[in-house]
């Protein structure tokens, strides 16, 4: 069973990182990671090919990480693969233990580093969703025909408090819910007021008992890396005002750290928050001491949740 | 209407290699429209092909595409070494089905279905997905105009009304979700659309369409 879903069902504020495979065959690169990691964090979560780049597939990533001892959750985006290959990957990952799957549909591939590539979209992250969780429970395929085999997966989904049309974002999370999502998480906040008025909708919907929700939270070196994101990555708002107090900081990259724990002490107060996603995108290092100054260790161990 | 692009000049010149004679097909139907291969710019472009040296001569037909248009023509395209169609994909086809052995060259690239928004500007706004379902969508086809084709709504780029992957173009899902607005039946947008049957599209294969009842 998945120790994430224990983690949260037992009520402890959950904290997951995201790790980045390489651009290369390297094991070592997502087995390093992993151990700067460990006992920091619940579970590790694996991208899919992010932005459309390509690197070491999520599937064989988890593997490693799995073998390194901390629980992957792996991301699936409509992409690249159609429900044929989904599916397949589906039985595969539950086969081979992989205890948590997040249902993405991906960046374009024109963001990415072959755009001249064909997309597939043959279905989306909802249809993903509700197609797993219906492979799960129903124990169908997509197509109605009857799958073999015990399934215990948890699924998750991302969701943005950011994106337009705001007012339609939280119900499109219950939606998200609908199909199958049992956990969020949500695009990085760097807006905390946005986030909280988006979370009194979710509560308004009751959404927060439906599924965990995980804050999602990156910690930025400088003030160029914030006004790049805030420039050029879709979904994610930077006040101003940040970026001038980046800006002031003698030392930037301590700064963004200091950004970053705020948030995440921030969000952790809000109703309906269940825990918090870390994407130190090319910074896992940085990691451990978010976590540790943040107040959320020590992280529960096996058979003190199964005892509380 | 079917758009098209007239292909670069010099890619024209390179497909026509050392042809003397060329005639410059121009079709009356979409392309006149979109104005990329009508007659005035199969005129252009024969009098552009004279400048370079070539013996260059231009006609217009009503439709590239039907072929009882075009057997007329054969002759004609005997005469000369080389047809550069101004037709969409379609037409140039068609010219190949009635003479294959001559040197027919596409002189635009097809590039969408979709209509003039406004004066100089054409948009896409069909997919031929062979399944349509437009009106659950308030009048805006998701396949065609959402990059990534979704169905249960926006993605988490779209910023004030635009669409991450062509940030000049409208959010195919913030024109959804206005125009149902409007209707108040934003309700429609929470059920959720189980995935497309894309057998009905050219992912089922090449398609076809028969009327038993028109055939001779």
């Amino acid at each position: 069973m998945s120790w994430l879903k224990q983690v949260l069902q037992s009520g402890h504020f959950a904290v997951t990182a995201e790790v980045g495979p390489p651009k290369g065959s390297d094991p070592q690169v997502i087995r390093k990671k992993c151990d700067l990691l460990k006992g920091f964090v619940d579970a590790v979560n694996i991208t899919d090919n992010q932005t459309a780049i390509v690197r070491m597939s999520s599937f064989a990533s988890c593997l490693i990480a799995k073998d390194q001892g901390i629980e992957p959750v792996m991301q699936m985006v409509t992409r690249d693969r159609n429900r044929i290959a989904l599916q397949s990957d589906f039985l595969g990952a539950c086969a081979l233990g992989i205890p948590n799957l997040l249902c993405l549909t991906g960046d374009h591939q024109s963001m990415g580093n072959h755009p001249q590539s064909k997309n597939v979209y043959d279905i989306d992250s909802i249809q993903l969703l509700q197609i797993f969780k219906n492979m799960r429970d129903q124990k169908v395929f997509q197509n109605g025909e009857e799958v073999k085999g015990e399934i215990h997966v948890f699924l998750g989904a991302g969701e943005s408090p950011y994106a337009d049309p705001l007012e339609f974002r939280a119900l499109r999370l219950a939606k998200k819910i609908a199909a199958g999502a049992e956990f969020i998480q949500t695009q990085a906040i760097f807006d905390v007021d946005i986030f909280t008025r988006w979370m009194e909708e979710v509560r308004r919907l009751d959404l927060h008992k439906k599924s965990f929700i995980l804050a999602g939270v990156i910690p930025v070196k400088s003030a160029k890396a914030l006004r790049y994101m805030k420039n050029e990555v879709p979904g994610v708002v930077i006040p101003d005002s940040l970026i001038e107090r980046m800006e002031a900081a003698t030392d930037q990259k301590a700064e963004g750290v200091e950004v970053c724990i705020e948030t995440i002490q921030k969000v952790a107060k809000i109703e309906g928050v269940s825990g918090v996603h870390i994407m130190a995108i090319a910074w896992e290092s940085i990691v451990p001491e978010i976590v540790q100054r943040s107040g959320l260790l020590p992280r529960p161990v096996k058979g003190e949740i199964t005892s509380s | 209407m079917i758009i098209g692009e007239r292909k670069p000049i010099p890619e024209i010149l390179t497909m026509l290699g050392d042809s003397k004679k060329v005639l410059v097909l121009g079709c009356g139907t979409c392309v006149t429209v979109c104005l990329t291969g009508g007659d005035k710019e199969a005129k252009e472009l024969a009098s552009l092909l004279r400048i370079k040296g070539y013996e260059a001569d231009s006609l217009t037909v009503e439709r590239q595409c039907e072929l009882e248009f075009i057997y007329p023509l054969r002759e004609r395209i005997q005469s000369v070494d080389a047809v550069i169609s101004l037709a969409c994909g379609i037409g140039v086809q068609a010219l190949f089905e009635i003479d294959s052995e001559k040197n027919i060259y596409p002189g635009i690239n097809t590039t969408f279905m979709g209509m003039p928004v406004k004066q100089g500007y054409w948009e896409e706004r069909c997919w031929g997905c062979g399944d349509c379902i437009i009106h659950l969508f308030g009048g805006t086809c998701p396949i065609t105009r959402c990059a990534k084709s979704l169905l249960n709504g926006p993605c988490g780029g779209s910023k004030d009304g635009k669409c991450e992957v062509k940030p000049d173009r409208d959010c195919a899902w913030q024109l959804i979700y206005d125009h149902l607005k409007k209707l108040n039946r934003l309700d429609w947008l929470l059920a959720i659309q189980p995935p497309k049957d894309w057998s009905t599209s050219r992912y089922g294969g090449h398609r076809k369409m028969t009327r038993e009842d028109m055939l001779l």
